[in-house]
């Protein structure tokens, strides 16, 4: 038992996640969406391991674990696409991606 | 005042403010090496909460792994594939290190911080008690959640796999 | 398990198959071979069915060919089998289905010879001598039934087909729905039997009605005016099936099929159908004496206005199909006077005779390239001396002339209807009455079509193949002679009329008046239709007009009638489908479409394909849903 109290890491977690959320929705810049996602993901990470160490357990350390991989894949992939778009059409807002309706 | 700051919550909300100013910074960015210099910054900030969570095995891979290797893929791309174009526009045209002030300043309040924690023995001791170690982690991974660790494996295959596709040059010239 | 019994449908069922599986592939020869064999060979096991029943002790067969399935009703469980039964009264049927079946066949395959669709035809033909033996050999009522379906939809295919023609589709779809009217009637009335006797088994079912026969002054008044409703509905699936009114309006229009098919379906077997429905549940009409009144005077009915329309039809077809009307009315007469034997008996000879008017009729017609008009023939017994004798013999059994078959059945019912219970003399003078109408129109059309100068300018050019008129020449053998083997029904009809009959007593002249009515009529007819007769030596008004005067046009168009179901019916379906051109039902559809399309618009707008806008709702929805879990 740490001597932080959960609730301030989970109000730190959901700020991050609440600023990550923010810049995914705001930002046109699709490198800001994917830079943004991985605040959320590290938001999400923090919340893990809160728990994690309250409850003195190692699961929360390997969900982080988990989520590393994930972000890890996740900008492998992303990044390519971002490559792929910038040939494409020599830009990166992704409002330009909206051909797919409905 | 020093020892006002040497307790393990202080540190933890004053690794946490600096983790959200980071974070508002890279989201409201316009540079796209300077958000991601402080989305680097913010990275190391989660790990110093991290370490005093009791979390070290944590921290070292959030630094290692998310800073030092995603981190650099998003920068080798940036850089490489000129995926900052679009932004450059708007990048304050001196190139002075001033640019990079406020990140050298969060990151300097960082390192403050971690010396401040590893210096102090009181914090240790405490930290010491209650740390999970990278044993019992390692135990879980490879025990009860072996099979989410086959999946992450799979995935980042898929990953490497899906990357390698799509980044590739069009040799053919056909469409995707 | 009686294979022969069992595979009796199968012969020409497998002939229906192969051709019209291969259709125009077949040669004639082949087609007709397969057909006319296939019929062939039902005719001769049902002849060894025959020969196997009236040696059987019991006088009843049945076979059991695969459960088909089950019924429940509170009453009980009722099991539904595939399984046919042979006894006195379906043999007769089978016997004149194969008998006259397979003659009408043989002559068919020659008739219809130059037709481009021959095998359709005789696959059709095929088909309904399946559904009819079906019909006839069925166990129980919902097995009936198919084969009731059965032929009506064989009598919708062949009235239509020559589907080019408007007249004829028309005359085929106005024969399946004016049919149709009285099979619904009819499934009504299995319903409700079902619903009152738990049964649909036909055994079952007489025994029950037996049963509540021997305990009438205990049933409830419940059960008998069910049984009343029963009978009644059961009654107007006879009618529309036996074109007796009110439902008789399609047999002349069903004329515009082939002559075979006139011959086979329309005179011979599927419109007797109903007379054997009514004899087939006779148990269940003596429950309610009530409709065994109706159902004479509705026979009644139809044969005095059935001969009255037959005297002023100028079509040869027409008059011999207003004709089988009357003959039915004479069936159905029977049925109601409770003279079930003497009914049977009369479908049967008439099934012969009939048969064999349409056949030469359908020779005549052919011979004089398919010129039906009555009034543009005359002269023929000189030119075509071979189909008019035939002719004649099948006239004077249809006039019941003594000695011919008719003479037998026909006087049979007109001896039970004075003193029947249902009946009396008052139906009984109504029968004299058609009797004399029957030989008075059988008259005229014979002096105008055969006798007097020939109107017919072409050369008349019979077909003369011995096939064909060995058909002829055996079914006017069995129409002489059919009534000298009255079929031995006192099994079937045992409980039937048990009770002395002691309603009015005979007077002595009965038969007497009977016998010598017919000649009056031909008396009547040999100076009353002088002109026809005559043959006139001058050329010049060889032309002989029908008249046209308004009674006789009426009586033309079956008195009125259709004009009056159209006015009726078909003229206010008519304008109510035209008002809903629009479909007012399709618009309260629509309104649903409407309202899908509504929020297929909003959802749209919704679906703009930016991925910032789905994440946000996704944001908001998360929003929302923690909201709600935290209220």
């Amino acid at each position: 038992m740490t001597t932080i109290p959960l609730f301030h890491v989970l109000i730190l977690a959901s700020l991050l996640f609440l600023i990550g959320f923010i810049g995914v929705v705001a930002r046109k810049n699709t490198l800001f969406i994917l830079m943004s996602l991985e605040v959320m993901l590290n938001a999400v990470g923090v919340a893990f391991i809160g728990a994690g160490s309250v409850w003195q357990q190692a699961d929360g350390q390997v969900m982080f674990i988990l989520i590393l991989t994930l972000a890890a894949a996740e900008a492998a992939v992303g990044l390519a696409l971002l490559i792929r778009m910038r040939k494409k059409y020599r830009s990166l807002d992704i409002d330009l991606l909206n051909k797919m309706q409905g | 005042m020093l020892a006002n700051l040497a307790s393990i919550e202080s540190l933890f909300y004053l690794a946490g403010l600096v983790a959200v100013i980071a974070s508002l910074k890279v989201v409201t960015g316009h540079n796209t090496v300077h958000a991601l210099l402080y989305l680097v910054v913010s990275l190391l900030a989660v790990a110093v909460c991290f370490y005093l969570m009791g979390a070290p095995f944590a921290a070292g891979l959030e630094v290692i792994v998310y800073a030092g290797a995603i981190l650099v893929l998003f920068v080798f791309a940036v850089l490489m594939f000129g995926l900052g174009k679009d932004e450059t526009r708007n990048a304050p045209q001196n190139k002075s290190l001033a640019n990079m002030l406020g990140a050298m300043l969060l990151a300097f309040a960082l390192l403050v911080e971690m010396v401040l924690i590893i210096n102090n023995s009181e914090i240790q001791q405490s930290l010491h008690a209650t740390v999970i170690g990278s044993k019992a982690v390692g135990i879980m991974l490879y025990g009860p959640y072996l099979l989410a660790v086959e999946i992450a494996s799979f995935l980042l295959l898929a990953g490497l796999l899906t990357g390698y596709h799509y980044a590739k040059p069009d040799v053919t010239g056909g469409s995707l | 398990m009686n294979v022969l019994l069992a595979s009796l449908p199968f012969y020409p069922l497998v002939s229906f198959i192969i051709l019209i599986a291969f259709g125009k592939k077949l040669s004639w020869q082949l087609a007709a071979t397969i057909s006319v064999s296939s019929m062939a060979i039902t005719a001769l096991v049902s002849a060894m069915l025959l020969f196997e029943l009236s040696s059987s002790p019991n006088q009843a067969m049945t076979v059991n060919l695969w459960h088909w399935f089950d019924l429940t009703s509170q009453i009980g469980n009722a099991e539904v089998n595939v399984r046919f039964y042979l006894d006195g009264l379906s043999a007769v049927m089978i016997s004149v289905v194969t008998g006259v079946g397979f003659l009408i066949h043989l002559f068919a395959a020659i008739y219809m010879k130059a037709d481009a669709n021959f095998s359709r035809f005789m696959a059709y033909m095929n088909l309904f001598i399946v559904a009819m033996l079906i019909l006839v050999l069925a166990d129980n009522l919902v097995l009936l039934y198919l084969g009731w379906e059965g032929v009506g939809l064989c009598s919708f295919l062949l009235i239509g087909f020559w589907y080019q023609e408007k007249a004829n589709v028309l005359a085929a779809r106005k024969a399946f729905i004016v049919t149709r009217v009285g099979d619904t009637s009819m499934a009504i009335g299995l319903l409700l039997l079902f619903n009152t006797f738990g049964e649909l088994n036909i055994e079952a079912v007489t025994t029950l009605a037996q049963q509540t026969n021997t305990l009438t002054s205990v049933t409830s008044d419940k059960v008998s005016d069910d049984i009343y409703w029963i009978a009644l509905l059961l009654l107007g699936g006879a009618v529309g099936k036996s074109a007796q009114l009110p439902l008789q309006t399609w047999l002349p229009d069903a004329m515009a099929g082939p002559t075979p098919v006139s011959a086979l379906i329309h005179a011979a077997t599927m419109v007797t159908a109903g007379v054997y429905l009514i004899a087939r549940l006779h148990d269940i009409f003596i429950l309610a004496p009530q409709v065994m009144n109706y159902v004479a005077w509705l026979g009644a009915l139809t044969l005095l206005l059935a001969g009255i329309a037959a005297l002023a039809q100028t079509d040869i077809k027409r008059v011999l199909a207003y004709s089988t009307m009357s003959q039915i009315g004479y069936m159905m007469l029977a049925l109601g006077a409770g003279a079930w034997s003497a009914g049977v008996f009369h479908l049967m000879t008439h099934a012969f005779f009939k048969a064999l008017l349409f056949l030469t009729a359908g020779a005549v017609i052919f011979a004089l390239h398919h010129q039906q008009d009555l009034f543009k023939m005359g002269g023929l017994l000189k030119k075509l001396p071979f189909e008019s004798s035939l002719f004649i013999i099948g006239l004077i059994c249809l006039m019941a002339l003594p000695g011919t078959s008719g003479f037998f059945s026909k006087e049979a019912i007109i001896a039970e209807l004075w003193s029947s219970n249902t009946a009396g003399p008052m139906l009984w003078w109504c029968a004299i009455l058609g009797a004399l109408l029957t030989s008075i129109y059988s008259c005229r059309l014979f002096f105008i079509g055969f006798l007097g100068n020939s109107r017919f300018i072409e050369k008349a050019n019979p077909e003369t193949s011995t096939l064909l008129r060995s058909a002829l020449i055996v079914l006017a053998l069995l129409s002489l002679s059919g009534g000298l083997i009255p079929p031995d029904l006192s099994s079937v009809f045992s409980t039937a009329m048990s009770e002395p009959l002691s309603a009015s007593i005979e007077p002595p002249w009965l038969h007497t008046v009977a016998i010598i009515t017919p000649f009056i009529g031909i008396l009547f007819s040999w100076f009353y239709f002088k002109q026809y007769r005559i043959s006139r030596s001058s050329g010049a008004e060889q032309n002989l007009q029908a008249t046209e005067g308004r009674l006789v046009m009426f009586c033309r168009q079956g008195l009125g009638f259709d004009a009056f179901y159209n006015a009726l019916l078909v003229k206010p379906y008519q304008w109510l489908a035209q008002k809903n051109k629009a479909d007012i039902f399709d618009q309260i559809i629509m309104l649903n479409a409407w309202y899908v399309s509504l929020w297929h618009e909003a959802l749209v707008l919704v679906q703009n394909g930016s991925l910032r806008w789905y994440i946000a709702a996704f944001g908001l929805a998360i929003l929302l849903l923690l909201g709600v879990s935290f209220l």
